[in-house]
């Protein structure tokens, strides 16, 4: 049974409340730094900051609905070769989900980084998010959770949430050490920190916060989240096979790409250390070129952007988290998150793969067995 | 589409499918001259790029076969090949190319019979399923 803590927020100001609590982590050197969202002093623009004065914690806002980066990569930064320190990183679902990838793909470790998981509601991309925030940081934030938390309408002028959070069937976060929860919980009066592994009991009872239960409404609350977003995601499932039915669709799909290859250094596990498109592979000869426009009449330049997508599907629609950094990435409104998350819908059911649920699971194209899926080679073996 | 001669690329393995399209000329076998042999050491090197460019450039069909499971060279390559098959069975169906234009067969070095049979297959079933369209379309 996981032990469930209480964080008391009782008439203060959220932020002051989990202020606290982050300080409290940083204190008596249990952590040597923390990884969490902040608002940056120079512009109320948020990014991941690594912390380690509990002074200079006055900016966080993890709640805010701005997802700049997926940070699973800069905990990898952190934990690919050893810290010398802990650190606790405060992270949505879809960062804790990709960074457990990376550490089946050795590209992070789990040894010296306590995950803390945030509730998500969401964010807007990276564009849409000074238009909704303006200046006013935190408060912003606080307007954001009302407005979700009731159910009500997250969209504004124009814009809404990225239709990849709007797709994720994980608002909350099942892998992380400790889950920070507020879904469905009185959040004028405490938040709950739900201890997921014998790391997170540890610093639970560490911490030695009042015990409390989950509240029955938090169930409720969470399945008919999911329950919504799994209805959009369906949907959308079903609308991208439909544009995307073959070859000439694909292609005008695609139109827009420049090949300026973003989706994949913004995708946490686009695992390739040197892609090859990059490579001397795919520099080709000048008169190979011109070989490629007499044969068929004309050549796109710059060429092979089906090929280069089809390929990043083949290397991570089984580890597709779902973040929609992609889309975020795309200078061209390309609605590339739509297509490798309706792709890696099929790929991973055939592997029966759920990626980021734990480190147990080995990543499909990383195994490998004796008399598995015979019915590729026709039953025979 | 009668006259259709469809261009099949095989990706075979040096150890036996090489060396069973080897015995299937020395043994007089004929089968069809559809088919464009690469040979590679191993189906386990075979990447999924490879058999996805071939397809962008207008091949019809890919064949990839090696050795018997349990009696590949480098003691699994082979198993590695069958999983990145079943992966672009998934994904190259969903735009539109019939899966069948994908094929892995396991062919050892002594059955020349084998190879010949398996391409004259092949080549029957592509022909049904017509050109690979992207041969004159441009692709992006």
């Amino acid at each position: 049974m996981a032990k469930t803590g209480k964080m008391d927020v009782k008439g203060q100001p959220l932020l002051d409340a989990l202020q606290a609590f982050f300080k409290t982590l940083l204190a008596e050197g249990r952590f040597s730094a923390l990884l969490l969202p902040q608002h940056l002093p120079m512009k109320n623009a948020v990014m991941p900051t690594l912390v380690a004065d509990p002074e200079k914690i006055n900016g966080m806002d993890p709640f805010a609905p701005v997802f700049p980066i997926n940070t699973a990569k800069m905990v990898s930064k952190l934990t690919r070769r050893p810290l010398d320190g802990r650190v606790a990183a405060v992270l949505r679902p879809c960062e804790i989900r990709a960074f457990i990838e990376l550490v089946k793909l050795k590209q992070a470790g789990m040894e010296e980084v306590t995950l803390i998981g945030i509730d998500c509601l969401g964010a807007y991309s990276n564009v849409n998010y000074p238009r909704f925030a303006g200046n006013d940081g935190t408060q912003s934030t606080g307007r954001f959770l009302q407005t979700a938390l009731s159910g009500g309408d997250t969209a504004c002028e124009d814009f809404d949430l990225s239709s990849a959070c709007k797709a994720c069937e994980f608002p909350v976060s099942e892998s992380a050490d400790l889950a920070l929860g507020f879904i469905g919980v009185d959040m004028e009066d405490h938040l709950i920190l739900k201890a997921q592994t014998a790391k997170g009991e540890g610093l639970l009872k560490e911490l030695n916060l009042p015990e409390t239960e989950e509240p029955e409404s938090r169930g409720r609350a969470v399945e008919e989240l999911v329950n919504r977003r799994i209805e959009y995601r369906d949907r959308m499932f079903e609308e991208t096979s439909r544009a995307t039915a073959d070859m000439q669709e694909l292609s005008s799909y695609l139109a827009n790409c420049v090949n300026c290859y973003n989706c994949r250094v913004a995708c946490p596990v686009c695992y390739c250390k040197e892609c090859v498109f990059v490579t001397d592979v795919f520099d080709h000869e000048p008169s190979q070129y011109l070989r490629w426009a007499k044969r068929k009449g004309i050549v796109k330049m710059p060429t092979d952007t089906v090929f280069y997508h089809l390929t990043r599907m083949a290397h991570m629609s089984t580890a597709c988290i779902g973040c929609g950094q992609c889309s975020n990435a795309c200078p061209n409104h390309v609605p590339v998150m739509e297509l490798f998350r309706t792709v890696a819908s099929f790929t991973q059911k055939a592997f029966d793969y759920q990626p980021g649920r734990s480190v147990d699971e080995e990543p499909p194209l990383s195994a490998f067995r004796e008399g598995e899926f015979r019915e590729i080679t026709g039953g025979k073996d | 589409m009668s006259n259709f001669e469809p261009t099949i690329i095989a990706f075979v393995c040096n150890w036996c499918t090489y060396t069973a399209a080897d015995l299937a000329g020395t043994s007089r076998l004929t089968y069809p001259p559809n088919v464009r042999l690469i040979r590679m050491m191993c189906t386990g090197m075979v990447d999924p790029k490879y058999v996805i460019k071939a397809l962008l450039e207008g091949a019809d069909a890919v064949l990839i076969s090696g050795c018997h499971p349990g009696d590949c060279h480098y003691i699994n390559g082979n198993l590695k090949a069958r999983r990145r098959v079943k992966l672009l069975k998934e994904i190259l169906p969903r735009f539109g190319f019939d899966e069948a234009r994908v094929k892995l067969t396991w062919i050892g070095a002594s059955e020349g019979v084998d190879f010949a049979k398996t391409v004259k297959e092949m080549v029957s079933e592509v022909r049904e399923l017509g050109p690979n369209r992207l041969k004159e379309q441009m692709v992006l």
